[in-house]
């Protein structure tokens, strides 16, 4: 048995509705209890802001498009290097960090859960050896839903179970968590070269639109009872004026779950764009969050642009290679069979550039905007909008009109006639923050039942303690101290243990992997149905019985098990 | 017994379609494979335990003798080079990865000698590529480039091109074109509807007459270039314009051959000028099953895909200075670890002057011909015979091998890990 004891910790766990009280946090063997013993280790926080361990819903760290860009950047992993240092391993990368890097510089920023946002199925087993690597964190991957032929042909059937029962299949062979589609229907198109416009656009060959598969997969994610809504990068991404294709993805999801959203919609900075072409291109971070105000049954993320050179990588194959042609630097794609596909380029995001000093203002618009926190989630789809790194700038910004005016002084001159931003007075209090870093996070996946952004009795002992008084500092004039503060923890506290203190990681750990067995019965098992083990059969090039990820590529197993309406 | 479903570790194939009959402990048959993998899976005359050479002459050892040796070889190395891991599994690169890091070695897989001409290409221009099976379904043209499927990787052609079924190809043998481009008429090139004959060291030239009439300067192409037509060029260039996917595959032919990265950056460009005007895809035949998978593992573990130098603590990559064979013809390495390669057989002279002159240990279920040069040999058991542990196909799948029989070998993960302990341990002492 260890025990160890937080006292005056200052803390704010906003899904248990506390707001600064300065208590004491009883752990004991991983998890928060009511008290622990005399024996217990104790740690005095002096009022320290405390919170619940940050969860990032959306970010990219493992798998086979973030290692190939890796693979592909030399240049990048020469932009960030340590050595092996006490229980550290080495580290390489900026903007895509190998294994380690990403651990240990989210465990200094307090960082505990991780989402990786898009897992081909049929390369799964890569997404969790990274994960193995990636020892300071419980980590769950999105699974890519978007192309999956056996899905589009059960949709073009009209048959919605039969959607659902896929899934379940997938998630369960591939242990995946979420169910993601990224550009739904054109990645496919993309393996012909081709993409879709927006949701009415049919997609080659199986003849259903991106909203019959956004429509059909919401409802078959329902079906199963999934801890997660289905997870949505919309169609059309970074394109001017596809913030009205956002708005008709959003237009077409009802409210079906009582406990947490139906839609979350993924790295909306990117999707929520005005003008018809480069030269109009402008914010439309306005009528994005006047919609979302008033549908709870979405919840987005920021997808922050950052000023700096970053690396962009996603399943959204058809835009990456937009992006090649606009920037002209290398580029990667990796179509995958069946399933999915994905591209990377490396970009810089230039303050002198007017299309990038707009996209850099509507992410802070919409966190702004977005009346709740709860809504709108604190993200750069890293490293896509910038690295992760970069979040305590970011908090920074939403929380001082002073330092966003500083900011804005220096961007392109003519961002402020296309931007809402300047006029925009709101600052995010300390609450707010830990909503949209956290218990939001935590919230919108489906995990506070699991003992995730919060600190109940009960919860995992996964806690953030940040070198800060809250009433001490002024977050509207001493944005540097916030800053500081969000970038390196006094302590982290992972399962009980401080993985992380100031700056520093103190043990190897090791991760747990949440992810989804759905039950569904027999007659709804595609393991057993003879039509989809042909098709796997035909046209996979990897045998069916050689698909599943076995066991031995988790080292922690946190297996959900739902029960399907199937 | 039958084990259905094995995965051959051979080439980048990874075929996992194999069935394997076992009786009493020994492969009695194999269905599905080819001949390399056959001969794999049938393999015998393994040795039996580690032997230590003694003056002229070979000593029996214990496991636990081997491993303390090469634990403390690599401890007192000022230089140690780890090398090979192309023929093992994941699991085993990785704490090769983490041992390299502990000692301040040096790292370097089999890609330096093979397909890294092709990752420094990637590196400067990215790659276009896809999983084996988009092309099954779709591809309507296939170019093997410098690459001999048939003897290299004898079930490519089956698997996934000019004899594989596609589901968007109503008669894939007949409705899919292969072009074939070598020096000289190879087995593949009898297979293909049209051989490209270049004459050697003119693939540079002939990729970028290519790009030129993709770009519509055809009117520029002299009469011939590196020997191969201007009306051949032409033709081939519109039918990789109007096909519906194309893909190329290289091999060493492109990669190892004059102009080594820049053929392959040229072949990646002339791929990303063609992805203008329809879909087409770009690849390397990987050679060892599980080179793909060193290169993935060192990548997500220091940041590059070989020739990781940790002398001063951080990860340090110059190919060309941090890869195996100039560390050996600089005679700078003073210990080395060789697993799952054979680098006596492909390496330079020179580098084998040295190797010969400092001390080896080496990890091989078999005698080869790097046991000439080694203190001590470990054999250990076969991934995919013996073993099982992770392997990355060409195209970047992972896929788990299986252990189709039992034995008393240790895999070179457990090998590894005992040697890490021991240096671990004193280390921390």
């Amino acid at each position: 048995m260890t025990e160890l004891l937080v006292k005056n910790a200052c803390v704010i766990d906003p899904l248990r509705g506390i707001n600064g009280e300065t208590m004491d946090i009883a752990i004991r063997d991983g998890k928060i209890v009511e008290e622990v013993s005399d024996a217990a280790e104790v740690i005095d926080a002096r009022g320290m802001l405390t919170l619940p361990g940050g969860v990032d819903s959306h970010t990219h760290i493992c798998g086979t498009k973030v290692n190939f860009g890796r693979y592909m950047s030399p240049e990048d992993m020469r932009a960030g290097r340590t050595p092996r240092r006490g229980a550290m391993h080495a580290t390489s990368g900026y903007s895509v960090p190998t294994t380690y890097g990403n651990s240990y510089r989210y465990s200094v920023m307090g960082y505990t859960t991780l989402l990786e946002g898009a897992m081909a199925p049929l390369e799964a087993r890569h997404t969790h050896e990274e994960f193995t690597y990636t020892p300071l964190q419980d980590t769950m991957a999105n699974t890519l839903f978007d192309g999956n032929w056996a899905i589009l042909e059960a949709i073009r059937d009209g048959d919605v179970k039969r959607v659902a029962a896929i899934i379940a299949w997938t998630l369960k062979a591939v242990k995946g968590f979420g169910v993601k589609l990224t550009n739904p229907g054109g990645t496919e198109a993309w393996q012909w070269g081709k993409n879709v416009s927006c949701i009415r656009d049919p997609v080659p060959y199986f003849e259903v639109t991106p909203a019959e598969i956004i429509r059909s997969i919401v409802e078959a994610n329902e079906l199963l009872h999934l801890p997660h809504s289905v997870h949505l990068h919309c169609n059309n991404l970074g394109t001017p004026g596809n913030y009205s294709c956002t708005l008709g993805s959003f237009g077409l999801i009802p409210d079906l779950n009582e406990k947490r959203q139906t839609l979350y919609a993924t790295h909306v900075q990117f999707h929520a764009y005005g003008g018809s072409e480069w030269k109009d291109f402008c914010s439309k971070s306005e009528p994005i969050a006047r919609f979302v105000d008033m549908r709870p049954q979405i919840v987005m993320d920021m997808g922050q642009v950052m000023f700096g050179r970053t690396t962009t990588m996603t399943a959204d194959g058809p835009m990456e290679f937009n992006l090649y042609r606009l920037h002209h630097e290398k580029w990667s794609n990796h179509d995958v069979e069946l399933e999915t596909g994905s591209g990377i380029i490396p970009v810089i995001y230039r303050r002198k550039n007017l299309v990038n000093s707009i996209m850099w203002a509507i992410g802070l618009e919409l966190a702004l905007l977005t009346k709740s926190p709860w809504q709108c989630l604190l993200s750069t789809d890293n490293p896509n909008g910038a690295p992760f790194v970069k979040y305590p700038e970011i908090i920074g910004l939403l929380m001082s009109k002073r330092y966003r005016d500083a900011e804005f002084a220096t961007v392109h001159p003519d961002t402020e006639s296309r931007v809402p931003l300047p006029a925009i007075e709101r600052e995010l209090d300390w609450h707010e923050i830990a909503v949209m870093t956290r218990a939001g996070a935590a919230r919108a996946l489906g995990i506070q039942d699991l003992g995730k952004g919060h600190l109940a009795p009960g919860a995992d002992a996964d806690v953030a303690i940040y070198p800060l008084k809250i009433d001490e500092v002024d977050p509207s004039a001493e944005y540097q101290k916030v800053i500081d503060a969000f970038s390196r923890t006094e302590y982290t506290i992972k399962r009980g243990r401080v993985v992380a203190r100031r700056g520093e990681c103190l043990v190897h750990g090791s991760n747990a992997t949440l992810w989804v067995a759905p039950k569904v019965s027999d007659g709804y098992d595609m393991g057993k149905d003879p039509d989809f083990i042909e098709k796997f059969d035909r046209y996979y090039t990897v045998r069916m019985s050689n698909y599943p990820v076995q066991e031995e590529y988790v080292t922690r197993n946190r297996r959900i098990e739902t029960e399907a309406e199937l | 017994m039958i084990v259905k479903d094995a995965v051959c570790p051979f080439c980048g194939c990874l075929c996992d379609d194999i069935e394997v009959e076992v009786e009493e402990g020994r492969v009695v048959a194999v269905t599905n494979a080819c001949e390399l993998g056959t001969t794999k899976f049938m393999g015998e005359k393994r040795m039996k335990n580690p032997i230590l050479r003694v003056g002229d002459e070979w000593k029996d050892i214990t496991y636990d003798e081997a491993v303390k040796y090469a634990a403390d070889m690599l401890l007192a190395a000022e230089r140690p080079l780890l090398y090979g891991w192309s023929g093992t599994h994941g699991e085993a690169q990785c704490v090769g990865v983490h041992m390299a890091e502990l000692i301040h070695g040096v790292i370097d897989n089999t890609s330096s000698v093979c397909h890294g001409p092709s990752i420094l290409a990637i590196q400067e221009v990215g790659h276009p590529g896809c999983t084996l099976g988009v092309v099954k379904n779709r591809a309507d043209l296939v170019i093997y480039w410098g690459s001999n499927p048939i003897d290299a990787h004898p079930r490519h052609l089956s698997r996934y091109t000019r004899y594989a079924e596609g589901f968007f190809l109503e008669n894939a043998f007949r409705d899919r074109k292969v072009i074939v481009v070598d020096v000289r008429k190879t087995e593949s090139a009898n297979i293909a509807d049209e051989f490209i004959k270049i004459r050697p060291g003119g693939d540079y030239a002939v990729l970028s007459a290519l790009r030129a009439i993709v770009q519509g300067k055809a009117d520029t192409i002299p009469r011939t270039v590196a020997g191969v037509t201007r009306e051949q060029l032409v033709r081939v260039a519109n039918l990789c314009k109007s096909a519906k996917f194309g893909a190329v595959y290289f091999g060493l032919g492109l990669t190892m051959t004059q102009g080594k990265y820049k053929n392959i950056r040229n072949a990646i460009e002339l791929v990303s000028e063609l992805s203008r005007h329809t879909k087409f895809t770009i690849s390397a035949m990987r050679g060892h099953y599980n080179v793909y998978g060193s290169n993935e593992v060192n990548t997500w573990m220091t940041g590059y895909p070989f020739g990781i130098d940790f002398s001063r603590g951080i990860a340090f990559y110059n190919p060309g200075e941090t890869t195996a064979v100039d560390i050996l013809a600089r005679k700078e390495c003073d210990a080395a670890l060789i697993v799952g390669s054979d680098p006596a057989a492909h390496f330079p002279r020179k580098c084998l002057e040295h190797l010969a002159e400092i001390p080896v240990v080496q990890l091989d279920p078999y005698p080869n011909a790097t046991t000439a040069f080694c203190n001590v040999q470990i054999p250990v058991a076969v991934t995919g015979i013996d073993a099982e542990g992770t392997a990355y196909r060409m195209d970047g799948v992972p896929i788990r091998t299986r252990r189709v029989l039992s034995s008393d070998y240790l895999s070179d993960e457990e090998v590894l890990a005992r040697m890490y302990a021991l240096m671990q341990e004193a280390r921390e002492r």
